[in-house]
């Protein structure tokens, strides 16, 4: 499939996940960008949908772990038992071999198990006694958190935070998508019926074109513009980070590969900067995300 | 804007800076590079005394020896005055000035605490090159001094800014003097000129130069030493002559005390004005006189057209109006052909019959003799000169000395000899017999240099020859040399046998030698004519040539104003193209809102183009299309690689159309 355009998929993921055509362009750039995603948002908005269209699509291995506070880093990576016919420990590969893995409510588990989990996605392999085992390629790692009940959580640090490319909310659906969802099928047997519109091959070329999409001087210029503004503006206690910057030209290019530019515009760095920087800006006060982004982006102007 | 700079700027000169290691080796650069072009004309203690501080200091700096106390630093420096004292015979003057520079520049390195210091250093240096042009003006030199300028340059820049490589330093500081070379270029075609120097100069910067002399005394000499060095070059209008007929005319010498020939009375005594008048054909020609500490000016036989302010002596040799302390070209005719002095003053032919009361016995007796044997004057000419002929003399630049007696001796003991050996002896022996003689130096023959066309005379063309006053005819040139070597007025010294000191360029093997020698000469000829000697004359005779006929000092000095300002502003740009370019792109693109704004529809400064193009198609679709094509072409020209000219002038355009059709279409 050489000549298939990266809408494509978004166009198949939205006959299932109806009025989400954002989110879905979001959730694409950032696995064409080789990041992570973490979605925040209340249960029942379709995280998990996504996550299974986004698997479902590409052909893609597909696990889900549901992150409690008794997990362990064990149920996650795997263990070795002891085979009593043969007499030799054999390794049994956890969930996150695979290749999309839905963390479900990662801030459930003790900062243990997501710390094994969030090195696995840094590293793209896992050390289990002693011996080190690559994780498949594509590895995607879509998490869920659950914003609304922090009771008996294990809110994940900035530091943890800042190895998702992507932070994105789904967000209750318009009135129109949501009688469509109401009147039509059920999305698990629609789900059942998707076939695959590409497959690991496009993806890895996709990700090729996107790191060699020419980037200009002048959009160099913006992305150092809207970094410096966040480092000096004040309205944040920490600026973005020199990999912050790194993951928002990642994004931007993969964002120009999903609308198929031949080069990255500004828009492009402005559709995925909410997304990419909002989750490593510490706020200062308490305020909506949009209305933080929307400050951000209307603080800096275009370089001419 | 999207300018980016390359290099961080400079951080702005701190008096507290500290002198660095870095900072102190570019200051030993600056000394030696400084210090290298005076070498040769110092005297070899104050070089030894400047490398032994030079490197005294170096393994200072490079191996952490001590320094030098203050004890030492104080008695170096009066031991060095000293010694300038007794050197030079005084301590101000071109001469001891540059010895006590060089001293101090080197003391100083020695005395370094501050970047201030530094600045001393450099400014020294910078002196010093100035320095080096008083000793020499060839281009080789001014290549060298160049070369210097960029390193000293560089120590400036490494001395304020910050720690930066080597080739960098050097690099920058190559590029903002090629940066000024423009505006020098200017400043020296156009900077009015005053006649003579522009400043005075000491006068003992014209020291020793080689040439002739006013006296003559062959027989003191036991190895005439040739010097290649050039003399004066000369351009004939038209070809010229052969070299045998090229007699340059010096000065004449018409005293003899036994010994020594001298000028004579009449060397002094300027004709009174009354041109001297020579009938015949005329050759044209220019001589560019190298600098010889004497008024002489040297043009051919006989001499017809002089240039402005110069004069001819009774004994018709060519006087300036004053010492030759620079390069100097005149413009003279003369006439081969012709014989001056057919009346000559008798008090005059007196004195050039006159010779001491008593010596040479044999000498006079054989004159005696020719004169009788030969019957009139001319005939004791021609049988002199086939005397020399007959018996066997030698041409040899390595003569015996003489003792007393000089003129006997070499007529019938030693025959060996120069030039000068056979003029002075040819005009005792018609003195003897009592004809009116004297000697004449100057320089005969010269070499055509094929690159440049123009006729090189050299020291080593250095020449004496005689002439004698026959009644009816006037003075007669007689060269009793050619007699003996006629190849010596044809070729010069190329044929003497090999062990003569013969200077190298005058040999006549080596041609491949010879060829690069006239190409080097060809070209330092061109610099001396158009950079050395560019003088008033030649300022107006360029800008005459470029269409400013008659300019004064004020339309000189508005040129030189607007071409620098021009320069200046053309670096600028250079300089700024990227950004000026990018600019364009921008002001086209501010061209858009400008016309969409008094609508309503202008951009918000953050707005991305497409979204731009977007959110003003759902408000007017009328301008939807005109819109998208704008914001396409300048993201593409922005954000793309599109070339960034046609998209501007295409911007322009739209522009115009988008404020036609800014106010809504009524409905």
């Amino acid at each position: 499939m050489p000549t298939l355009a990266p809408r494509a998929v978004v166009e198949a993921a939205s006959t299932l996940i109806l009025g989400k055509r954002s989110r879905l362009e979001l959730a694409l750039t950032c696995l064409i960008a080789g990041g992570h995603l973490l979605i925040e948002d209340v249960p029942g908005t379709g995280k998990t949908t996504l996550a299974h269209v986004m698997a479902q699509l590409f052909g893609l291995d597909f696990r889900r772990v549901q992150f409690t506070s008794d997990l362990l880093p064990a149920d996650i990576l795997g263990v070795s038992v002891f085979e009593r016919d043969s007499g030799v420990f054999r390794f049994h590969p956890g969930p996150v071999f695979t290749q999309v893995l839905l963390a479900d409510e990662v801030n459930r588990a003790t900062p243990r198990t997501q710390s094994a989990l969030l090195e696995a996605m840094e590293e793209h392999q896992v050390s289990v006694e002693g011996e080190t085992r690559r994780l498949p390629e594509p590895f995607f790692v879509i998490a869920t958190q659950n914003p609304a009940s922090q009771i008996g959580t294990y809110p994940l640090p900035e530091s943890q935070l800042d190895r998702f490319m992507m932070r994105i909310t789904m967000g209750y659906p318009d009135p129109a998508a949501e009688r469509a969802l109401l009147t039509g099928r059920d999305r698990r047997s629609l789900l059942a019926d998707l076939a695959p519109v590409a497959d690991a091959v496009t993806l890895t070329q996709w990700r090729a074109e996107a790191e060699s999409l020419h980037v200009a001087d002048a959009l160099i210029d913006y992305v150092q513009a809207l970094i410096a503004h966040t480092r000096s503006s004040g309205a944040w206690r920490l600026g973005l980070s020199p990999r912050a910057g790194l993951a928002l030209l990642a994004a931007a290019r993969a964002h120009a590969r999903v609308f198929d530019r031949a080069h990255v515009l500004p828009e492009d760095v402005q559709a995925v900067l909410p997304a990419v920087a909002l989750h490593r800006l510490p706020a200062l006060e308490q305020g909506s995300p949009d209305d933080a982004a929307r400050a951000l982006l209307q603080a800096v102007a275009l370089p001419a | 804007m999207m300018f980016r700079r390359k290099r961080s700027p400079p951080a702005p000169a701190m008096p507290a800076a500290p002198l660095t290691n870095t900072r102190i080796g570019w200051l030993m650069a600056v000394a030696a590079c400084a210090l290298l072009p005076h070498a040769d004309h110092l005297p070899a203690w104050l070089n030894a005394v400047a490398l032994l501080l030079f490197t005294w200091r170096l393994a200072q700096w490079k191996l952490g020896w001590a320094g030098a106390s203050t004890v030492v630093k104080a008695l170096v420096v009066i031991a060095c005055c000293a010694g300038v004292t007794l050197t030079f015979g005084r301590l101000f003057g071109r001469e001891p000035g540059v010895a006590l520079l060089t001293l101090l520049l080197v003391l100083k390195l020695h005395e370094l605490k501050s970047v201030r210091d530094g600045h001393t250093v450099v400014l020294l240096g910078y002196f010093m090159l100035l320095a080096a042009f008083l000793y020499s003006q060839t281009p080789a030199m001014a290549a060298v001094l160049f070369g210097s300028m960029v390193v000293i340059t560089a120590a400036l820049i490494a001395l304020t800014g910050p720690p930066a490589p080597v080739r960098a330093l050097l690099r920058q500081s190559a590029w903002m003097l090629a940066q000024a070379l423009p505006f020098m270029l200017v400043l020296f075609v156009l900077f009015p000129r005053v006649p003579g120097p522009l400043w005075g100069l000491p006068l003992d910067a014209f020291g020793a130069r080689s040439g002739l002399s006013d006296s003559m005394s062959p027989g003191d000499i036991s190895q005439l030493s040739l010097s290649g060095e050039i003399a004066f070059r000369a351009r004939f209008d038209g070809a010229a002559p052969p070299a045998r007929e090229l007699y340059w005319r010096g000065p004449v010498l018409t005293s003899f005390d036994g010994r020594t020939w001298r000028q004579g009375e009449a060397a002094r005594r300027l004709n009174d004005g009354t041109p001297h008048a020579v009938d015949g054909p005329r050759i044209g020609y220019e001589v560019t006189l190298e600098p010889h500490g004497k008024n002489w000016l040297f043009a051919l036989e006989t001499v017809a057209g002089l240039p402005l302010g110069a004069r001819v002596s009774d004994d018709w040799q060519v006087l300036g109006s004053e010492v030759v302390r620079a390069r100097r070209r005149d413009r003279f005719e003369s006439v081969p052909t012709a014989r001056p002095g057919r009346e000559e003053w008798s008090a005059y032919l007196e004195a050039a019959r006159r010779l001491p009361p008593d010596g040479n016995p044999r000498a006079r007796a054989l004159a005696r003799q020719l004169h009788l044997d030969a019957g009139s004057d001319a005939e004791t000419v021609d049988a002199a000169l086939r005397l020399f002929r007959r018996e066997a003399f030698v041409y040899t630049l390595t003569p015996p000395l003489l003792g007393e007696d000089g003129i006997d001796q070499f007529l019938f003991d030693s025959r060996r000899g120069f030039c000068e050996h056979y003029a002075g002896a040819f005009v005792f022996l018609m003195r003897a017999a009592g004809l009116p003689a004297r000697v004449v130096t100057g320089y005969q023959g010269g070499e055509r240099n094929e690159v440049d066309g123009f006729v090189v005379v050299r020291q080593s063309d250095a020449h004496a020859w005689a002439e004698v006053w026959l009644d009816g005819e006037g003075w007669r040139r007689v060269d009793p040399t050619a007699a003996i070597l006629p190849s010596r007025v044809e070729r010069g010294l190329a044929d003497l046998p090999a062990g003569e000191p013969v200077p190298f360029v005058a040999r006549a093997d080596l041609g491949w030698l010879r060829d690069l020698r006239h190409r080097w000469e060809a070209a330092n000829n061109a610099w001396n004519q158009w950079v050395l000697s560019y003088d008033q004359q030649k300022q107006r005779e360029l800008l005459a040539r470029l269409g400013m006929a008659q300019p004064d000092w004020r339309t000189m000095t508005a040129w030189m104003a607007s071409l620098c300002a021009v320069i200046a502003i053309a670096l600028t740009l250079w300089a700024l193209r990227r950004q000026i370019a990018a600019d364009a792109l921008a002001r086209a693109w501010a061209g858009i809102d400008r016309a969409l704004r008094p609508a309503g529809l202008g951009r918000e400064a953050w707005e991305g183009p497409f979204d731009y193009a977007d959110r003003i198609a759902a408000l007017r679709p009328d301008l939807a299309a005109e819109l998208r094509t704008a914001c396409t072409l300048y993201a593409d020209a922005r954000y793309g690689r599109a070339a960034h000219a046609p998209a501007v002038r295409a911007l322009r355009t739209h522009a115009r159309a988008l404020r036609r059709h800014r106010t809504p279409p009524r409905t």
